[in-house]
């Protein structure tokens, strides 16, 4: 075990974990963003520079300082060592710096962007990002490339974090994406088009930070804070999927499924595209509940409404909810949604 | 003229091939440690000799022979970086083309000394030409019993390969370097690990300039102390200098460091002074990502001191009023130079060159181009000059590797010393964007 000072706040974690992990051990405000590293990806981390904290001191026995801010998502904790973040006013100014170099090259066309509402980087810019820009030029462009039947690579959005590389390279046995050319002209690439068919590809969608890579059952046909999450399952019967997932219902319909996230978008269990794809009908599900939200979230504004197809959901609820929503019923939006 | 301690043999007729090399005295090293020395000892000797690494950067190179991890039962590495590609610096190419077997012989006694069974020479994709002179030496090499198994009936084995990148910049930093050499997309790794603990197929590895490695014979040879009598305090031995630019007579120059500046550049038997009589404006001196130096800091430091070339004389002042002995990449700019055409042109290398891993260097460096370009042509404002700055701090340390400081320095230090000639730019765009329009004013000292 390791002690650390973080922030002013002494925590304890397991020789070997990441200042970053042991940042989320506290939790709250003080955690790094992190817009590359992926927990459950091996390798990943280090490249966005959004997490860069200041090491005060290495650690007790060697309690020098680290000479530059350092990746907080991979480099590991020594016991005795103080790192710096919200404290520090050098630390605040690179992240500044840093969201600033992710957005030069963004589209920023978030209001037609479906990742809005839950982007990483949407996030990342309004708590650390100045809303003037300083770049002139003409920003990078790319022509939109589907990457498999069911999946589009808007390229223009990327900010190369390679978390999809990773995704593609681990849970699949033939990689067959990867990122093309070099600096600010590199991209992620299938080399061939539409060569993504393997059975866990779709996962690529939940990794992705922003909207670079979208599912496409799900582009354009609704504001994701206009839906509302509900985990599920079924008895999945492909190798390695456990069929646990959230549903995104817009009334009685379900849009779009997904892995379930943790509170920093992290996917913990990954799901095949059979459960991703092809089934969006209530009846292929159990349901659990309402998916937790963070209060802070967008979507977590949306109240809930019921999906009722399933007659076993309703005998399930607590009355409580039922009587609930009989006297208080969901908001329909101008008899749209009926 | 001072000693010439790697390149005395170079222009012997027929020296890069193995019978004039041996004749001339080549593969003594090897004899010496493999027959009469523990690889400790040879290790030991290059501490003595306080030879730095010849790259760039500069680390003592027998203090990273000492880091070296040395697990029971697991294979170890060196590596020869012969990946140059600094804009000025073709020190490396030179070396390999007409001394191959100096290399071999350098590989051969440091591989020795690190307990190295096979080492890889990684040489810079473009320079296919100088990677079969190199095989045709490993070749004779293998012939006459100095690589393969039992060099020498001593017991000891060392394959040598040699192995061409892509032709990448970034494949010259020692991690990017180790990737590709595995076959993968070169991209700088992470740190730590440091190689010397997990570098080469995730064993513990030493990475080394060519000159770096070239000087271990010499040290061997003559013995650590010895070398260390060249030089001055921590800048011991010979450097290769290659100078291009505005010179009499450029090329590359093997020189006892300590050799003041002044008379690099003005002495006969170096440069021969500026050509066609005109007035040195500024220098590179250590190939293009150290800080550009105008004429009044690279000869004298800021306290009025000759500037010496050496490690520590380049970089007195730090980055205010210094620079960085780097790579030995000297380009010297005569009066007619445009610090700002020049300043764009290196930045233009490295935002070609960025690997496009980590945001700040992948997005800096294409945004410090694009405003350089248009200060460049009459198209840049009173603030961009700001920006630059500003964007080339917002690089420098952020990143995972060094090409993202190689690229901001330059940036930071052009406008540091030549801030009027940039303003000049901006205030007269018509008259700065001719072809061929310079600023004549003063540079800025302090």
């Amino acid at each position: 075990m390791a002690k650390i000072t973080f922030d002013g706040i002494e925590v304890e974690v397991p020789d070997g974990t990441t200042i970053l992990n042991a940042a989320r051990q506290i939790g709250g405000g003080i955690v790094p963003p992190a817009m590359c590293y992926y927990t459950p990806l091996k390798g990943s981390g280090g490249k966005c520079r959004a997490c860069l904290v200041k090491v005060s001191a290495g650690s007790a026995k060697d309690p020098r300082p680290m000479p530059k801010l350092v990746a907080s998502c991979i480099t590991t904790v020594q016991d005795g060592m103080v790192v710096e973040n919200t404290i520090n006013q050098q630390v605040m100014d690179v992240r500044k710096g840093i969201v600033e170099m992710l957005l030069i090259n963004h589209p920023l066309d978030c209001p037609v962007c479906d990742q809005a509402g839950e982007c990483s980087l949407q996030d990342f810019a309004f708590e650390h990002g100045v809303s003037t820009t300083r770049y002139e030029e003409e920003r990078r462009t790319f022509e939109k490339i589907d990457i498999g039947p069911l999946i589009q690579l808007h390229m223009t959005r990327c900010i190369l974090c390679y978390r999809c590389v990773y995704t593609a390279d681990q849970l699949t046995p033939e990689r067959v994406h990867g990122v093309l050319g070099r600096g600010d002209a590199s991209e992620i690439g299938t080399y061939i088009e539409n060569i993504i068919d393997n059975e866990f590809s779709g996962n690529v969608i939940d990794v992705c930070p922003v909207g670079a890579l979208t599912d496409k059952t799900f582009r354009f046909k609704q504001r994701v804070w206009f839906t509302k999450p509900v985990d599920a399952h079924r008895d999945c019967t492909t190798d390695k999927c456990n069929g646990r997932v959230t549903l995104w219902y817009k009334g009685k319909d379900v849009l779009r499924v997904t892995a379930r996230k943790d509170a920093y978008g992290e996917v913990k269990e990954w799901i095949c595209n059979t459960c991703r794809f092809d089934k969006k009908e209530t009846s292929d599900w159990v349901l659990e509940g309402p998916a937790h939200i963070s209060r802070a979230s967008v979507i977590a504004q949306n109240h809930y409404e019921l999906p009722v197809v399933n007659p076993q959901v309703i005998q399930d609820l607590p009355e409580s909810t039922t009587r609930e929503l009989e006297r208080n019923p969901p908001l329909r939006l101008g008899g749209l949604n009926n | 003229m001072g000693r010439k301690l790697l390149t005395e043999h170079i222009n012997v007729e027929g020296i890069n091939t193995f019978e004039v090399y041996r004749k001339h005295g080549g593969y003594r090293s090897v004899e010496k440690a493999l027959k009469t020395m523990t690889p400790d000892e040879v290790v030991e000797e290059v501490k003595k000799s306080g030879l730095r690494g010849r790259g760039g950067a500069g680390f003592p190179a027998g203090m990273k022979w000492s880091f070296l991890a040395k697990p029971e039962g697991v294979p170890r590495y060196l590596v020869c970086n012969a990946d140059e590609s600094e804009p000025g610096t073709f020190k490396d190419r030179q070396l390999m083309t007409k001394l191959p077997h100096l290399l071999i012989e350098g590989m051969i006694t440091g591989s020795y000394a690190l307990g190295a069974r096979t080492s890889y020479i990684y040489i810079r994709g473009e320079l296919l030409y100088v990677l079969r002179i190199l095989e045709k030496a490993i070749a004779e090499a293998y012939a006459a019993g100095f690589l393969g198994e039992n060099i020498l009936g001593s017991g000891y084995s060392l394959d040598l390969h040699v192995h061409p990148g892509g032709g990448a910049y970034i494949c010259g930093e020692e991690t990017a370097l180790l990737e590709s050499l595995e076959g993968k997309r070169g991209n700088p790794r992470n740190k730590p690990p440091f190689p010397a603990v997990q570098g080469l197929y995730a064993r513990p590895t030493v990475v080394n300039n060519v000159e770096t490695i070239a000087a271990v014979p010499v040290i061997v040879n003559e013995g650590g102390d010895e070398y260390a009598k060249i030089g001055i305090g921590k800048s011991t031995g010979t450097k290769l200098i290659s100078a291009c630019g505005h010179l009499n007579k450029p090329g590359i120059y093997e020189i006892e460091l300590g050799l003041p500046v002044e008379e690099f550049i003005y002495s006969d038997e170096y440069c021969g002074g500026i050509w066609k009589g005109r007035d040195l404006k500024a220098v590179v001196a250590g190939g293009s990502s150290v800080p550009i130096l105008p004429k009044e800091l690279i000869l004298k430091t800021a306290a009025g001191e000759n500037r010496l070339m050496t490690y520590e004389s380049l970089s007195d002042g730090g980055f205010v009023t210094g620079t960085m002995l780097g790579s030995g990449g000297f380009i010297a700019m005569d009066e007619t130079t445009c610090i700002v055409k020049n300043t764009w042109n290196f930045s233009r290398f490295y935002h070609h060159e960025s690997c496009g891993q980590c945001s700040p260097c992948r997005e800096g460096t294409g945004w410090m181009e694009k405003v350089l370009h248009r200060l460049e042509h009459g198209h840049g404002s009173m603030h961009d000059i700001d920006l630059l700055v500003s964007v080339a701090k917002q690089i420098e340390g952020n990143t995972i590797c060094p090409l993202g400081e190689a690229a901001a320095w330059p940036v930071a230090a052009a406008v540091r010393h030549f801030r009027h000639e940039f303003e000049w730019h901006v205030t007269n765009p018509k008259e700065a964007s001719a072809p061929g329009a310079v600023y004549r004013g003063a540079a800025v000292l302090a």
